[in-house]
């Protein structure tokens, strides 16, 4: 749709599951959920996380592909790799640093979220966020998510892997990007690692 | 007489709960057999009361699509509200009435159904007087079912004794806000969420069993106000929470007696609000003193310092919400509880203004419209009550018979069920309600039950309480019948009719009404559909305070929901009560009401250590009659557990996942455990949806409110020991042979 971005909130979520049952009624895979939920560490507190594929700008999943079977559109979606290509090696589901693609066993076919393509191309919204109760999952304009305490990014650093996406991951506000290493939040190896990145 | 007629596993061979995961036609051929049309209706469970749209083909409800433009929940939808569709079409579902035989239920013809009900219920009366029969109800009928359930109850069968399972839900919160208030609604529509201040959570896990209001919380925070939850469990929202009060469950009142004692300590109080629109602040103030922070501490085990800071934080804000549910009103001082909490927002003057007020978050489907039109023990249409001799007056007058001739006030729910134990009633007609699993104390309900004389149910499943029935009438789904609900928000919402029932089954107040023709009142239900029920219902509210003169399916469906009270046509509907700082008390004024402390009704001791609570998954509904069979409900958390903390596990050597025995003063539970830091280790979670063997309700108490009769499900005593597996001797305790050896009719 066009003027509408997703945006993914783990701190809003509640683990309801409700985007998993959702994804499931979507028409291009009904009956399979594409998206990637886990509560943090149940025992430890009750922080869950819901995510949907980020469609990264250069993808990770169609880099490392051998038949060449995953493709983005214009539109910026990374789809399920296509049937007639796929040899089912698993590159994507190790490769892809979100974890997102899915081996589907019986169909040996990597499938995994393309954004409710059936919906967003028909100026529906995509229905695991349409339901998201507390709106972890949005699909919105920017404006509108531009009131919320957090602000979206789209940077992420893997390492030495910097990767931008199609999704926005929202952070804290005086972050602008997301890292995972420790160090990428020291004062003595800022200049160094920032040199790196260039 | 009303026992199981043969073994649970027969009759769950045949009646279920099998599970149901696949849309009629399969998950593929949507697109080839795309829907006929699509629905703009309600999900048919909790009191969020979600717009959702139905997708139809062939009179079966294929799928769903978000209805975006509903201004309440815009399209999002929780689990249950995702895959409501699954309960129709489904394998368990009653096609037509069943009589008991010997071999368990055989189907039957509705003459023979409807006049065996009919002549059992009269036998019975003729011999043991008209109060021998009772009527039970639910918070999941539509407006007009409650309506006609009041109305059959009192002028068809002439009996006192009518209740619901509401009575199971939101009465502590009604009885306190018409206390104080003289209405029973949440004070502010859900719209004003956002713009509170300090928004301060007590006994409402809001991310379970009101997901949808999470966004809410969610945007006021985004707005900077500040959320603070207190609770025996960290629920889901309280991860955002800026302040969490992990009180001790039955503590509640001692919370907000200390948070009160602090706010009229730093003199935080609104004094000219108090002297202009209130009485009996004084009262309060005086009781108040005594609740001095190391008090509350002590009796709550919550930080004194988060006391205050709580207190304080509501005390200066300039808008500030306080949202409760059944964690206040499930204890045997719920009214207080809630009382407590409107003090709180009356000395502070919290009311009346956006953004500001105390708001119960109603728990079932229609627990708002489903408790103002009759279906209550002591109340008459309007929410106007039974004993005022005006209201009786009037109310006869619209349904043409004398004063004289309207029962007095009967029993609630739980006290039903104690009156068939004791002999006293000996007949039900019981319709959206499985007290089997939802009532406390459930060998208790099991014994009465058995003592039935006649037991008929009108259900479109057949639950766990049904099988004690003689005859089970089959009845209609949400989605087909037409009517009206009303949200927690105190919207009246229109449920739009999607398809036919299925086979045999009928409309349940087609049953209703043809019960009452058979009765020989047919003179008193001349309704041809819900709508003619409803041209009576709006007059028969009229001048009361539920005032639904105003409203028509027409003006519901354009203004996409209408808020009561709204007395004519013209009238816009009410969002937020109290705008003029005038309340429907006889003076005009809100009240102060004293509070009184008594302890729970099942005291911890050295043999029972432990606190035991109960209630909700994200992902069941109630005692599970419909999602204990929707596949992917059930997959998502398939067996009850008891929550434990870390500690309390380690005393035991308990691991996550090891077998637990949970026993109580009534009985014991055996389940797997679920080892968190999230809940006190002096407590135990156990969620109550599923029926035999388990059944979180085998161990709770029957002790009640006082005043408002609800059960003290929220605080019970236990102890708890490893196990080695499940209990090999449950099922025979729980369930039918139970039922046969301890059988007394």
């Amino acid at each position: 749709m066009f003027g509408y971005e997703f945006y993914i909130d783990p701190s809003r979520c509640i683990g309801c599951r409700s985007c998993l049952q959702a994804c499931e009624e979507c028409e291009t895979h009904r009956g399979k959920s594409m998206i990637n939920f886990d509560f943090i560490e149940r025992r430890e507190s009750i922080t869950s996380a819901a995510y949907v594929c980020w469609h990264c700008d250069e993808p990770t999943c169609a880099q490392v592909c051998p038949a060449d079977a995953i493709k983005k559109g214009e539109d910026g979606i990374v789809h399920s790799s296509l049937k007639p290509r796929c040899i089912a090696c698993n590159n994507c589901v190790l490769a892809c640093p979100f974890g997102i693609p899915k081996m589907m066993e019986p169909e040996q076919q990597m499938m995994k979220c393309d954004m409710c393509y059936d919906r967003t191309s028909v100026g529906k919204r995509p229905m695991c966020a349409t339901v998201c109760p507390s709106q972890a999952l949005a699909y919105v304009r920017p404006e509108q998510i531009a009131a919320r305490r957090e602000k979206p990014t789209n940077i992420f650093y893997f390492g030495n892997q910097k990767i931008t996406t199609k999704v926005y991951m929202m952070a804290p506000a005086e972050r602008e990007a997301i890292a995972l290493d420790v160090v990428d939040y020291m004062w003595e190896e800022k200049h160094e690692l920032a040199a790196t990145r260039e | 007489m009303a026992k199981a007629p043969v073994s649970e596993e027969i009759l769950k061979e045949q009646f279920g709960p099998h599970l149901n995961y696949v849309p009629p036609g399969g998950w593929k051929d949507e697109s080839i057999h795309p829907a006929e049309k699509l629905v703009k209706t309600h999900c048919c469970f909790c009191g969020q009361q979600c717009g959702i749209q139905l997708k139809v083909r062939e009179n079966r409800v294929i799928g769903f699509e978000p209805w975006e433009e509903f201004p309440f929940n815009r399209g999002m939808l929780c689990p249950k509200g995702v895959k409501r569709y699954l309960q129709g079409n489904h394998p368990d579902r009653l096609l037509s009435p069943l009589m008991r035989s010997e071999q368990g239920f055989r189907p039957a013809t509705w003459d023979e159904a409807l006049d065996f009900t009919v002549s059992q219920m009269r036998e019975i009366q003729q011999k043991h007087g008209k109060d021998a029969i009772a009527i039970y109800g639910g918070a999941s009928l539509s407006t007009e079912k409650s309506y006609l359930m009041g109305k059959f109850a009192r002028v068809a069968l002439g009996t006192r004794h009518i209740d619901y399972n509401g009575r199971l839900c939101m009465v502590s919160a009604g009885t306190a806000y018409k206390l104080a208030f003289g209405i029973d609604r949440s004070t502010i529509p859900w719209s004003e969420i956002p713009k509170a201040e300090v928004l301060f959570v007590i006994g409402a896990n809001i991310g379970d069993c009101a997901p949808i209001t999470t966004d809410y919380i969610w945007r006021c925070r985004d707005n900077g106000g500040r959320l603070i939850v207190a609770d025996p469990r960290m629920t889901p929202i309280t991860r955002n929470a800026d302040l969490y009060l992990p009180l001790r469950p039955g503590t509640d009142l001692a919370l907000l007696m200390g948070m009160l004692h602090v706010i009229l300590r730093d003199g935080l109080e609104d004094r000219e609000f108090i002297e202009q629109y209130t009485t009996g602040f004084e009262a309060v103030a005086e009781s108040a003193k005594q609740w001095n922070l190391g008090k509350a501490a002590e009796m709550t085990g919550v930080p004194p310092e988060a006391i205050e800071k709580a207190a304080r934080w509501i005390g200066k804000s300039k808008r500030a919400i306080v949202m409760h549910a059944r964690g206040l009103e499930h204890q045997s001082k719920g009214v207080e509880n809630c009382l407590a909490v409107v003090n709180i927002a009356l000395a502070t003057g919290n009311i009346g203004r956006e953004g500001a007020g105390p708001t119960m978050i109603t728990g079932q489907g229609n627990g708002q419209g489903g408790r103002e039109h009759g279906q209550k023990c002591d109340q008459l249409p309007g929410q106007r009550s039974l004993t005022d001799p005006a209201a009786r007056e009037y109310v006869a007058g619209v349904w043409g018979i004398q004063p004289e001739e309207l029962p007095q006030p009967g029993y609630t729910a739980e006290e039903i069920m104690e009156a068939i134990h004791r002999g006293e009633i000996k007949g039900l007609l019981s319709t959206c309600f499985n007290p089997l699993v939802s009532l406390p104390d459930a060998n208790f309900t099991r014994e009465a039950l058995s003592k039935l004389e006649f037991f008929g149910v009108i259900d479109f499943f057949l639950s766990e309480t049904a099988h004690h029935a003689d005859v089970v009438l089959a009845g209609s789904l949400h989605e087909e019948e037409d009517g009206l609900g009303c949200s927690a928000e105190g919207r009246v919402i229109h449920w739009q009719k999607s398809i036919d029932p299925p086979g045999e089954a009928r409309c349940d107040s087609d049953i209703i009404i043809d019960l009452a023709h058979r009765l020989g009142r047919g003179q008193y239900f001349q309704f041809k559909n819900p709508a003619d029920i409803f041209e009576e219902l709006r007059i028969a509210s009229r001048g009361g305070v539920a005032d639904y003169y105003g409203i028509t399916y027409e003006r519901v469906d354009k203004q996409m929901g209408i808020f009561w009270p709204c007395p004519s046509l013209d009238h816009p509907g009410t969002p937020r009560l109290f705008v003029d700082r005038k309340f429907y008390t006889h003076d005009g004024k809100a009240h102060f009401n004293v509070t009184e402390w008594r302890p729970s009704g099942d005291p911890i001791s050295n043999d029972y250590p432990l606190f035991l609570t109960t209630g909700r998954v994200v992902s069941q509904y109630l005692s599970g009659t419909q999602t204990r069979r929707i596949g992917a409900l059930v997959d998502q958390y398939p067996e009850p557990r008891a929550e434990i903390h870390p500690s309390l596990a380690e005393q035991h050597g308990i691991k996550d996942g090891d077998w637990v025995t949970v026993t109580t003063r009534r009985d014991d539970l055996t389940i797997q455990a679920m080892v968190v830091k999230t809940i006190r280790p002096d407590t135990v979670f156990i969620p109550y949806h599923w029926a035999g063997t388990r059944s979180a309700n085998r161990l709770t108490h029957r002790t009640l409110d006082p005043r408002s009769k609800i059960p003290e499900f929220k605080v019970s005593a236990c102890r708890i020991a490893k196990a080695n597996g499940p209990d090999p001797s449950a099922d025979d305790r729980g369930a039918h042979h139970g039922g046969a050896s301890r059988g007394g009719a």
